[in-house]
């Protein structure tokens, strides 16, 4: 046995678990899919005197449209994102990072929910929530807030999630028109964290000028990243003035905490970074021209 | 850890705290144990219901030796603990054969010189096993995403390949 002893819990309901955070306090760590948190466990990277097993609970599993938002529970697996038709039609963005998270192994259990909490830079949910503006609902031991995506990745494995607080689950915004959505990476290997990544959405208006676009940057940073001056800039502009290289140079171009380690250099990365941002680009609108 | 097989009622069934009961079906038979909470869906398998060919690798889920399928989906076992997988059915490389007949699956990877030590084989005919449940003619890009989660050391994987394609009617008559 791996992991060290600790107490098992599998409360029933979102407010059973918010009483056994409040009481356990900085003892307890809610255990969604597992994926990143057993790892670490089996490795005594992290010990806890009490797990919270939220995977069973009530109302926490499940996709629905609510008030023009796409609403995926906390401990809805990848795997049902990814087999998910409500998914595919009003969040693509999200259902093409899918297939990018770990392996189709590691999918079957993983969570939505999970991943958004654990807030690793490099993974692909937190990206795409930070780019469509997601809203986060957050049960309280008070009652339910909702934190924008802007505001809930506070710093590496960082969230705005209190200590006796549970992520209920998170609103992607719809969007409509002509619109195009495409996620690229660069890993070492297949179902590796990316080197780095881009997932970028864009709407095209009649006359093929950008209404609004998104840029969401994949480990190049401590946080999920966000490339908003690049989208101001491009935001209004006519598709056809702008090369997808150029829209990947503006994209990194003032990242300040790209990360380095023997998998490459921080320099290498942003390098990466801008070639992912213009695949990314070039096939999102291609998609939305196509519309 | 001794072997209960006695199915609990709900009152007296423990489902919370370091030491908990765990009903579950493993390749089509009912059991009930009491095991620690800390004890991975692998560890229960290999030591609690002696079924061995459940294989562990790197114990934090990269090299897809533990594959096994939970409800029918291919999961890493090491990453799961057994309490979990209360009320679930389990199946593991054992459970495959049934009547000790080989699937097309197991017959490929003799048939393909699919394994050669053997250590990695278990987690790779189950994934292949869920991958092709889910996919009726994949190509081969399918195919080779499909085994990314498993690590092999001996084959060079194209036994593997050769193995899966035939398994799923879709190599190239040789």
């Amino acid at each position: 046995m791996k992991p060290a002893p600790f107490e098992y819990h599998a409360p029933e309901r979102p407010d059973e678990v918010v009483g056994l955070l409040s009481e356990l306090g900085d003892e307890a760590k809610i255990l969604a899919g597992g994926q990143s948190l057993i790892p670490m466990l089996n490795l005594r990277l992290a010990t806890f005197e009490h797990l919270v097993d939220v995977t069973r609970v009530e109302g926490l599993a499940g996709v629905e449209r609510r008030n023009g938002s796409l609403w995926i529970g906390s401990a809805t697996t990848d795997a049902a994102v990814e087999r998910s038709a409500d998914v595919a039609e009003a969040v693509p963005l999200l259902a093409k990072a899918t297939p990018f998270v770990g392996h189709f192994q590691i999918r079957s259990r993983g969570t939505v929910g999970g991943s958004l909490a654990h807030a690793d830079p490099a993974a692909e949910y937190p990206a795409v929530a930070l780019a469509l503006d997601a809203e986060m609902e957050v049960l309280s031991p008070g009652g339910t807030r909702t934190v924008p995506a802007a505001e809930f990745f506070a710093g590496l494995w960082t969230t705005a999630i209190g200590e006796d607080e549970l992520l209920v689950g998170t609103s992607f915004p719809v969007w409509t028109g002509r619109t195009g959505f495409a996620v690229e990476e660069f890993a070492r290997r297949s179902g590796d964290f990316a080197i780095a990544g881009a997932a970028v959405g864009v709407e095209l208006d009649a006359q093929d000028r950008l209404a609004r676009c998104t840029i969401g940057l994949i480990g190049l940073g401590t946080t999920p990243g966000r490339a908003r001056d690049a989208e101001r800039q491009l935001t209004g502009t006519d598709l056809a003035s702008i090369s997808s290289d150029e829209v990947g140079r503006l994209a990194v171009a003032d990242l300040s905490s790209v990360p380095s380690d023997l998998h490459g250099t921080a320099d290498y990365r942003t390098k990466v970074g801008a070639t992912m941002v213009a695949r990314a680009w070039t096939a999102a609108t291609e998609e939305a021209a196509r519309a | 850890m001794p072997e209960q097989t006695a199915e609990r009622s709900d009152e007296s069934r423990v489902v919370e705290g370091r030491t908990v009961d765990v009903e579950v079906t493993v390749n089509g038979r009912r059991r009930s144990d009491r095991v620690d909470a800390r004890l991975t869906l692998a560890d229960y398998l290999r030591e609690v219901c002696d079924l061995t060919g459940t294989h562990l690798g790197c114990e934090h889920g990269v090299c897809g030796a533990c594959t096994v399928l939970v409800d029918g989906e291919a999961t890493r076992s090491c990453l799961m603990f057994a309490v979990q997988a209360r009320d679930t059915e389990v199946t593991t490389i054992e459970g495959l054969a049934a009547g000790g007949e080989l699937t097309d699956v197991q017959a490929a990877f003799r048939d393909c010189h699919g394994l050669q030590c053997g250590f990695c084989t278990p987690g790779f005919v189950i994934s292949a096993t869920a991958f092709l449940a889910d996919h009726d003619q994949p190509d081969d890009d399918e195919i080779r995403h499909a085994l990314a989660g498993n690590l092999c050391r001996c084959t060079g994987y194209q036994g593997i390949l050769d193995a899966v394609r035939q398994a799923a009617g879709t190599a190239e008559p040789s």
